[in-house]
C-alpha cells in the first residue's frame, strides 16, 4: 500500500540526523523560538562552554511572559522582570539572534508571533522552551516544548535527543452546535482521554470538524494537546493552511511559494496512513464546556452537573475530592450561575484576532457586571493594532473591559496581572492548576472566550447560547 | 559525566496524582536568570496551605527519593521544576508515570525518574511513612527499588536509562559530535534553503 506513513513519521524521518549511542534519535529542529523566561540559563551554558548559536537565522526571540500589560516604561517596576528583559536583549545581541522586542511592532506571545510572521510552516520541526509550543502543530509541523538544558542543545547544535512517540489519530466529525468553539472541542477531548492519556503519543487531529476550522481555531486545539499529556498535536496541512501563510513576512514568496505549497501538501497523512491508535468523537455531543477542578480534564458541559466523587475509579477519588475542596464546589452542583470575580480574555490559547472578534460581538452594547474585573490582553502587538483598527478595542472599553498591551499576562501571572486571594476567574487560558493565575489560593475556570465574555457580562458562569442571536429566526 | 547507576537515601512520600509543575515551583519564582536558590521554594504554595505536606515535615527533610503518583510533573516545560527539586535535595523520583517534558528535563540533570506499579508505590509510600529513616535504593542498572527486605520492579525508557548508567547523560557533547551530519540533514530540507533548490 502506498503512502502508509502518517505526517508525523514523514516529518520525523526527514529530520533524523542519526541514532545516538543511547538509541535516541538526533532530530534536527527547523525553527527554534525562544523567550525571556527559559533562555537565560541556556545562554549561560553556551558561554560556559564557549559555544555559538549554530543557526542564528533559524532562531527567533520574543518577550511575553514577564511583560507588563499596562505600563511598559523601562526600567520595569519589577526589578527581576527588568533583569530578565535585559538578559534576553544582551543574549540576542551577542549571539546574533533576531529579537522581537517591545519597540519592534512584532512582539507578542511566542506562539502567536510565529504563525502570524509566517515563521511557522508545515513540515518543520519546531521547538521552544514552553510547553504550548504544540500550538504550531496546527500547520502540520512537529512542534513541542523543551526544558532549558534542551534550549541550550538546540541553540548550539540545532538538534535534540528524542524518542519517537506513537501517533494517535483523534477524530471529531459532524456539526458543532451554535456557541460551541474550538476551545470546547479540545476541552472535550481532554476530558474524554484524560490529562495523562496522551503520554507517549503525538495526536493527529483529523475529521471534518478540523477540516472546516480556520487556522486560528486549529491553533487553539493544538495548543492544548499538552494538557492532554501529548507533547505535540497536529492537523494535516491543506489549502486553508496554505492560504493563511501566503504573503506573510517570513513565508516563501513567488515561485518558491508554489514549490513550498506542493511540498507542504505532500506531507499530509493520506487515506492509507497508519496510526498506533485511533479514537473518534461526535461533534454534536460537544457542549460549551467549563472546568470545575484543578486540571484541564476536570470539566463539564455547561448543562451538566459536576460528577459525583463515587463515579470516578477508587484510586482517583482522593484527587477529585482535593479538587472540589480547593474550588469550594460540590459534587452534583451546576457550574451555571457560579459568581466570578475576574474575567480574562487572552493567552496563546485564545488571544488571537478571531477570539477577540467573538468576544467583542458579545460585549457590544453590554456592560461588564458590577464587581467583575475584566481584562482583554491581545496575543501580539499585531493583533492589538488590528483589533484597534476594527473598532474592537473601543467596544471592549465601552463595555467596561480593560484593554491591555500584548503578553501572556494572567495565564500564568508572571507579570503584575494576578488574581487576589480566593478570587474566581473565568479564563480563556489553558491551565486551571492551583495557584496558576498568581494567587496561591485563586481559582480558575477554563472556557472559550465567548463563554468568558458571557460570564463577565452576567457576573456568573453562563451558557453563552442564551446570549447568541437565535439561528434562523 | 559520572555514571549514575543507583541512588540511595531516605524517601519523601507524596503519593498523589497529577502533581503539576506550577505546584512544584510557582511561576513567580521563575523570574530569575539563574537556577540558584530555587530549592527553598519547592512546593512553596502547597506547603503554605497544607501544614501536613511532606515537604513541611522535618522527618523527611533529608529525603532524597521522592515517591509520587501518576502524571508527575505535568504542565509547563519549566526546567525550574526538576531544578527546584534537585536543589531541595531530591536525587531520584519514583512515580506511576511522568509527563514527558518533565521526564526529559530530569534526565538532562542526571536525576533518574523511574516508573513503578501503583500498588507497589502504595506499599513503598506506607513503608516510608511508618519509618522515615528507612533506606531506599533506586537501582536503574537492575531496574528495581529496594527497601527493607523488599524489591519492587521499575521501568525507565532505555534511551534515558542507558545514558545515565553509561555516564552519557550530557547529551550536549554527543549532539555536538555530529556537526557534519547535522549540516547534511539541514541541506536536504527544502525550507532551509527557502525552497530555492
Amino acid at each position: 500500500m502506498s503512502d502508509t506513513k502518517n505526517l508525523f513519521n514523514k516529518v520525523w524521518d526527514l529530520h533524523t540526523v542519526g541514532t545516538l549511542p543511547s538509541g535516541q534519535t538526533q532530530l534536527f529542529i527547523g525553527l527554534h523560538l525562544i523567550h525571556e523566561v527559559t533562555s537565560p540559563q541556556a545562554f549561560a551554558m553556551l558561554r560556559e562552554r564557549d559555544l555559538k548559536v549554530m543557526y542564528p537565522e533559524r532562531t527567533f526571540a520574543t518577550v511575553d511572559h514577564i511583560v507588563p500589560t499596562d505600563n511598559q516604561a523601562r526600567p520595569f517596576a519589577d526589578n527581576l522582570a527588568e533583569q530578565m528583559m535585559s538578559a534576553i536583549e544582551k543574549n540576542c545581541r551577542e549571539f546574533g539572534v533576531t529579537l522581537f522586542d517591545l519597540k519592534d511592532g512584532r512582539q507578542g506571545i511566542v506562539h502567536t508571533v510565529g504563525p502570524e510572521q509566517g515563521l511557522t510552516q508545515p513540515g518543520m520541526t519546531i521547538a521552544c522552551g514552553d510547553s504550548h509550543t504544540s500550538t504550531h502543530g496546527a500547520f502540520g509541523s512537529i512542534a513541542f516544548g523543551i526544558g532549558t538544558s534542551q534550549v541550550a542543545y538546540v541553540l548550539s547544535t540545532q538538534t535534540l535527543a528524542m524518542n519517537r512517540p506513537q501517533v494517535r489519530r483523534v477524530g471529531v466529525n459532524g456539526e458543532l452546535g451554535p456557541g460551541v468553539f474550538a476551545k470546547d472541542v479540545i476541552l472535550h477531548i481532554i476530558r474524554q482521554l484524560g490529562v495523562k492519556g496522551g503520554i507517549g503519543y503525538a495526536y493527529e487531529f483529523a475529521g471534518d470538524v478540523f477540516d472546516r476550522m480556520t487556522m486560528e481555531e486549529r491553533m487553539t486545539v493544538c495548543n492544548m494537546s499538552i494538557e492532554g499529556g501529548a507533547r505535540c498535536g497536529y492537523i494535516n496541512p491543506d489549502e486553508t493552511t496554505v492560504e493563511y501563510i501566503r504573503g506573510r513576512p517570513f513565508a516563501p514568496q513567488g515561485e518558491a511559494f508554489e514549490k513550498a505549497r506542493e511540498w507542504w501538501l505532500s506531507l499530509a497523512s493520506g487515506p492509507n496512513a497508519q496510526f498506533d491508535d485511533e479514537v473518534s468523537y461526535d461533534a454534536a455531543s460537544i457542549e460549551p464546556t467549563v472546568t470545575w477542578g484543578i486540571n484541564p480534564g476536570q470539566s463539564v458541559g455547561i448543562n451538566e452537573a459536576i460528577p459525583t466523587v463515587a463515579s470516578y475509579p477508587e484510586e482517583e477519588q482522593k484527587g477529585v475530592q482535593e479538587a472540589l475542596d480547593f474550588m469550594e464546589l460540590n459534587e452534583g452542583q451546576s457550574m451555571k450561575g457560579l459568581k466570578i470575580d475576574v474575567a480574562f480574555i487572552g493567552s496563546c490559547t485564545n488571544g488571537r484576532i478571531s477570539d477577540l472578534r467573538q468576544a467583542a460581538e458579545l460585549a457590544k452594547g453590554n456592560r461588564v457586571a458590577p464587581g467583575v474585573k475584566a481584562i482583554v490582553v491581545p496575543g501580539s502587538q499585531q493583533v492589538r493594532r488590528q483589533a484597534e483598527e476594527e473598532g474592537l478595542a473601543e467596544i471592549f472599553t465601552e463595555a467596561g473591559f480593560e484593554w491591555r498591551e500584548a503578553g501572556c499576562s494572567m495565564c500564568l501571572a508572571m507579570n503584575p496581572d494576578k488574581l487576589k486571594g480566593r478570587e474566581i476567574c473565568a479564563s480563556s487560558s489553558n491551565r486551571n492548576f492551583k495557584g496558576r493565575q498568581g494567587s496561591p489560593t485563586g481559582r480558575t475556570l477554563l472556557m472559550s472566550p465567548a463563554m468568558v465574555t458571557a460570564a463577565a457580562i452576567r457576573g456568573s458562569v453562563t451558557d453563552v447560547r442564551e446570549m447568541l442571536e437565535p439561528v434562523g429566526a | 559525566m559520572n555514571e549514575i547507576t543507583q541512588v540511595t537515601g531516605t524517601g519523601v512520600p507524596l503519593f498523589l496524582d497529577d502533581i503539576d509543575t506550577d505546584r512544584i515551583i510557582p511561576a513567580r519564582f521563575l523570574r530569575c536568570v539563574s537556577f540558584d536558590g530555587l530549592g527553598e521554594h519547592a512546593f512553596e504554595d502547597d506547603r503554605e496551605q497544607d501544614p501536613s505536606h511532606p515537604f513541611n515535615n522535618d522527618a523527611y527533610r533529608n529525603g532524597s527519593i521522592l515517591v509520587s503518583g501518576r502524571n508527575f510533573g505535568c504542565g509547563s516545560s519549566r526546567e525550574h521544576a526538576p531544578q527546584a527539586l534537585m536543589r531541595w535535595g531530591i536525587e531520584a523520583v519514583v512515580a506511576e508515570s511522568f509527563a514527558e517534558i518533565f521526564f526529559g528535563n530530569c534526565t538532562s540533570l542526571g536525576v533518574p525518574a523511574v516508573c513503578a506499579k501503583r500498588e507497589d508505590l502504595a506499599t513503598l509510600s506506607a513503608a516510608i511513612e511508618s519509618d522515615p529513616q528507612l533506606e531506599v535504593t533506586v537501582d536503574i542498572d537492575a531496574l528495581q527499588v529496594r527497601y527493607g527486605d523488599q524489591a519492587i520492579p521499575v521501568t525507565m525508557p532505555e534511551g534515558a536509562r542507558g545514558a545515565l548508567v553509561s555516564g552519557q547523560w550530557d547529551f550536549l557533547s554527543q549532539l555536538l559530535e555530529n556537526g557534519d551530519q547535522i549540516r547534511e540533514t539541514a541541506g536536504t530540507l527544502p525550507y532551509v534553503s527557502s525552497f530555492a533548490g
